[in-house]
Formats: C-alpha cells, structure tokens, sequence
C-alpha cells in the first residue's frame, strides 16, 4: 500500500497542476474577457478554486510521495 | 448515570438550538435572495447587479474558512464555550441588521455594501460555529456513542433549512403580496433576534468542554493553535487528508442532494417553486431521521465505510436520478389535451413617445395527466430604434401531478440518503482525527473549505456549466451542425461527480478503518 500511495502522489500532483491550467486558462480567462456578472465565477476559479485544489493536491501528493502518509 | 444521560441530553440540546438557529440565519438570506436583490441590488446599477452575484453566490460561503481559522484560533486559545456564545451573537446580530438596513431606494449604493458586509459577517460566524458545536459535543460524550451524539448536531442544517422555508412560507401566506414585498421579507431577518437571544440564555448556562477544561489544568492548551495545526507537517498532512479525503467529498454530496436538487428543480426543470419547495420539506424531513441512523451506525462499523459508501453511490447515481427528475417534469413526455392552449398577448406601445414599450404573451397549456405549463415572454421594444434590441425575458412554469410528485420527493429521499451516509458520522470522525489542543482550528478548516467552497459553491457552478452546455448546443444548431451535449441539462453534476470520485479514492486508500471509530 505505501508503494500505491508514493505513485499516486505523482498523480496527485499532476491533477493539481492539470486543475489548476483547467480552471484559470480554459474556464476562468474567457470569463474575464465577457466581464459583468462573469466576473464572479472568473474569480472563484482563478481566486479560490485554482489554488485551493492546485497547491492543495500539490503538498497533499508531495507528502505522499515523500512517505508522509506510510502506516497513517 | 441518570443525572448523567440528562446532562448530556441539555447539552446536545444546547448545542444543537444554536447551531440550528445559526444555519436558519444562514440560509434566509438565499431563500429571499429574489426579494433582496429588488431591494438593495437593482440591475440597472451594474455595480449593485455584480455585489447581487457576488453575495448572493459566493461570499458567504468563501469566507467560511476566514471564520473557521478566526474563531477556531479563539476556542482553541479561550475554550469551545465563550467562542460559540460570540459566533451565535455574531451571526444574530448580522441577520437582525439585514433586517433593518433601509433599501437602496433610501440610502443609495450605501445598501448594497452594508448588506453584503453583514452577509460576509454571517459567513464568518457560520464558520465558527459548527466546529465549536460539534467539537463541544463530542468531547462530552463518551467514545464508543460518538457518531450517535454528534450526529445531533448533523440535523441541524437540514432541520435550519426547513424551519427557514417554513417561517418564510407562513409570512407569505399571512399577508399580502404586496405587503410582503414591501416590509413583510423583513419579518424572518428580525425574528432571529428572539431565536438567538432564547438560545443566548440557554447556552449561557452550559459548562467549558471537560476535555478543554483538563487540557487548560494541565498547561496542555496550544498557545499557537494556526501554527500547530498548519505551520506543523505532522498535523498539516492530516487537516489534507481530511478535505480531500473526506470533507471535499461529503460537501459536495450534501450541496448536491440538498440545495442543487432545489435550483435543478427550480431553474433547470422549471417546476413550479411552491411544489419545488413542498417537495424539498418533505424529502428533508423524511431523510433526517437517518442522520441519527448512521451516526449511531458508525459506532458500530466505522465512520469510514458508511461515508465513503455514501460519496460512492452518489457518484453512480447522480445522473440517473437528475435525469429522473428532469424527464418526470420535462412536458416533452406528456400529451397535451386537445384545445387547452391559450395565448394571451397585452402591448404597452408608445409608439410615437420615446419610452420604451412592452409586449407580454402568456401561452398556457393543459396535459392529460393533469400537468400545466406556462410561459411569460417579455419583450421590451426600444423606442431608441438604433439600439441593439433586447432578448425576451423568458419564464416558464410547470406544475405536475400527485403522482409525479411522489416521484420527485422519492427522488429527493434518495439524494438526502446519501448526503446522511456522507454526512451523519463526519463530525466524529473529524473530532477523533485530531488533538485536543488544536482540535477546534483544526476540523474547522477543512470542513469550512470542503462544505463552503467545494460545496457551497456547487448549485451556482453547476448552473453555470448546464447554461454553457445549453449555449453550446444552440450554437451548433445555429451554426447547422449537430448538438454535441446529449444531455446539457445535466452537465452541472460532472463538477460533483469528478471531485467526490478523487474524494472517495483517497478516502480507501489514505483513511485508515478500524473496526470502530475509523
């Protein structure tokens, strides 16, 4: 099990970085443009959602691969 | 043993008045949101249109976290009991003020700011209270009945929404429309003055936490609690493994079954909203019991199997119960009775002055299995010919049958059923998965991220997706190609379905399960 655990903290690393780009570039910058009411979901992704999950999954997968989560 | 079972029976009681009449407060605000938005958010002001938005979707829910952290930090420091005394006076204090704050008509732009600075002061006060709660709570009871126990506290937000649907209901009805717009939306805002003040004195008399009060004696309180419990690795990793393992997931799963099910039902499916909200109370209401259910049974399991069962079947059954409910209403299935449509068109022409006209048309419709559809088109007519001419404001209406209707609370049931699997046992399972010390900073965060943010945020990105699909597909039908989205009425889920899948993947493989309190 601790050797799923260390591969899947490349994967969870992956997808925070992957979610991250998603949000901002192909959810959030064509809301920015349309501006308005728009603006509101463009800050949630690119304020609140893109960090939370990208630096989130980041240090939760690093600490996966780095064994922090072996016999936890 | 008796005198025991009685404490902790006031104290359960206690508890769960407050948090109830805090999520009550809570969520008045998003039900007269309609009536609000006439009152201090008109739309020919853009700013006032975008603070609309903003407070309406978004702010009280992000700034959950803020709250967890701030009043986190102070029970961990303080004690559980003078912190949730001050989040219940907070919170009370935010709404009745909601209550009173003149409209934009009176005080210009000065009514917006003021109304979503109290709603941000509501979002901190919420995210102060349930950590509190359950974290006095749990630390009364004796551990192998803490799922059970807690589990109290878990009610409350489904009991607080159906008291606030009710008491907003009972205002309608007591008056009139007209009256109710006027000052009537007011009553619910400043009723929770006498509710926080009755839970005031209820609360005043309860004693410190005993786990606290021990740690206190002994010098074993953190006298940093944010830097122990996220500035350390060692408790950092698991306030991590609890959002994304965990509370991410049970978020969604709750907003999904309980709010989204209302907005689908309501914008997506254009049910009626008496009949939405008649079916609401009565799914909410039939699913509560099993809040208590499974928190019990987590005692006997484990707290991990029963929410990572729940997260899982949701994940499976979204869109087959959504679609559900969306061919259950949809008129595309019903056949409508020989002669029974009605159009109906009035004209407010000016044609020769510079004010803009209306043209309304009315078109009703009667099924043969006793369902009615209506639609109210609004077309302003420019008198400025070289503007850009507005879309029709379009609003369409369903009502359905008795049957139907038992199918759609059915559905409701099934949703709410999940969110007890997810829900019930997490404040256990949050209390036991961290110290004392911090205990109270530590599960308020990342409960406040998953159910605020991931969660709270959902109803509004997943309407949000299901628009864009929409859009989509008429583009490419304007444009004379195929519609690419099949469904596009249940894109939205794809949001909840993708971040409760990860949730329950970490959750097996990260979350240890013991037999018990796992």
């Amino acid at each position: 099990m601790n050797a799923i655990k260390k591969i899947l903290g490349l994967v969870w690393i992956a997808l925070g970085v992957a979610a991250g780009i998603y949000l901002v570039y192909f959810q959030a910058l064509p809301l920015w443009e349309k501006g308005g009411n728009d603006l509101v979901p463009a800050i949630i992704y690119t304020c609140v959602l893109a960090p939370l999950i990208s630096i989130g999954m980041s240090v939760f997968g690093y600490y996966s691969l780095t064994g922090e989560f072996d016999n936890v | 043993m008796s005198q025991k079972k009685q404490s902790l029976a006031y104290i359960i009681s206690a508890s769960s008045v407050g948090t109830l009449i805090e999520w009550y407060d809570f969520y008045i605000f998003g039900s007269l949101a309609t009536v609000l938005s006439t009152k201090f958010f008109p739309t020919d002001n853009p700013t006032a249109a975008f603070l609309n938005t903003l407070a309406t979707f978004a702010a009280g829910f992000v700034v959950r976290p803020f709250g967890a952290l701030v009043f986190g930090r102070l029970g961990d420091l303080i004690g559980r009991k003078y912190t949730f005394m001050v989040t219940l006076m907070l919170m009370g204090g935010a709404t009745f003020a909601i209550g009173l704050v003149p409209s934009y008509a009176t005080i210009g732009g000065w009514a917006p700011f003021i109304v979503l600075t109290l709603r941000l002061l509501q979002g901190l006060a919420l995210g102060g209270e349930y950590g509190g709660a359950a974290t006095y709570v749990a630390e009364h009871s004796p551990a192998e009945r803490r799922g059970f126990f807690t589990s109290w506290i878990q009610t409350t937000a489904t009991v607080g929404l159906v008291i606030s649907l009710g008491v907003i209901m009972l205002t309608r009805s007591s008056m009139s429309k007209e009256a109710f717009d006027d000052y009537g939306w007011r009553v619910p805002f400043l009723l929770s003055i006498i509710m926080v003040g009755i839970s005031f004195l209820i609360r005043r008399n309860m004693e410190e936490s005993p786990m606290f009060e021990k740690a206190k004696k002994e010098g074993a309180t953190s006298t940093n609690p944010l830097k122990e419990s996220f500035g350390n690795k060692l408790n950092l990793k698991f306030v991590l493994l609890a959002l994304f393992g965990a509370t991410m997931g049970q978020g969604l799963v709750w907003y999904t079954g309980q709010f989204y099910a209302q907005t689908f039902l309501l914008k997506i499916c254009n049910l009626d909203d008496i009949q939405t909200n008649t079916i609401l109370v009565i799914g909410l209401l039939l699913g509560t019991p099993l809040f208590i259910f499974f928190g019990a049974l987590s005692d006997k399991i484990g707290r991990k199997g029963i929410m990572l069962a729940g997260m899982a079947i949701a994940v499976f059954a979204y869109r087959p119960i959504f679609d559900k409910m969306y061919e259950t209403v949809s008129v595309k299935n019903k056949e409508v009775v020989a002669g029974s449509e009605k159009i109906e068109e009035t004209r407010a022409l000016n044609a020769k002055s510079t004010v803009d006209s209306l043209i309304t048309t009315t078109t009703t419709r009667s099924y043969t299995d006793g369902a009615t559809y209506k639609k109210v088109s609004k077309l302003v007519v420019l008198a400025d010919k070289s503007a850009e001419a507005p879309k029709a404001d379009v609003k369409e209406t369903i009502t359905i049958n008795d049957s139907d209707k038992w199918t759609l609370i059915g559905m409701v049931f099934l949703l709410i059923s999940f969110v007890t699997m997810a829900y019930g046992p997490i404040a256990a399972f949050l209390v036991e998965l961290f110290p004392t010390k911090i205990r109270y900073t530590s599960m308020s965060l990342p409960y406040h991220i998953g159910n605020g943010i991931f969660g709270g945020l959902m109803p509004a990105i997943a309407t949000f997706l299901v628009t864009t699909a929409k859009d989509s597909n008429k583009a490419a039908e304007e444009a004379g190609q195929v519609a690419s989205i099949a469904k596009p009425y249940l894109e939205g889920l794809n949001y909840p379905i993708a971040l409760v899948s990860v949730c329950v993947i970490i959750g097996i493989i990260y979350i240890k399960g013991d037999k018990k309190h796992a």
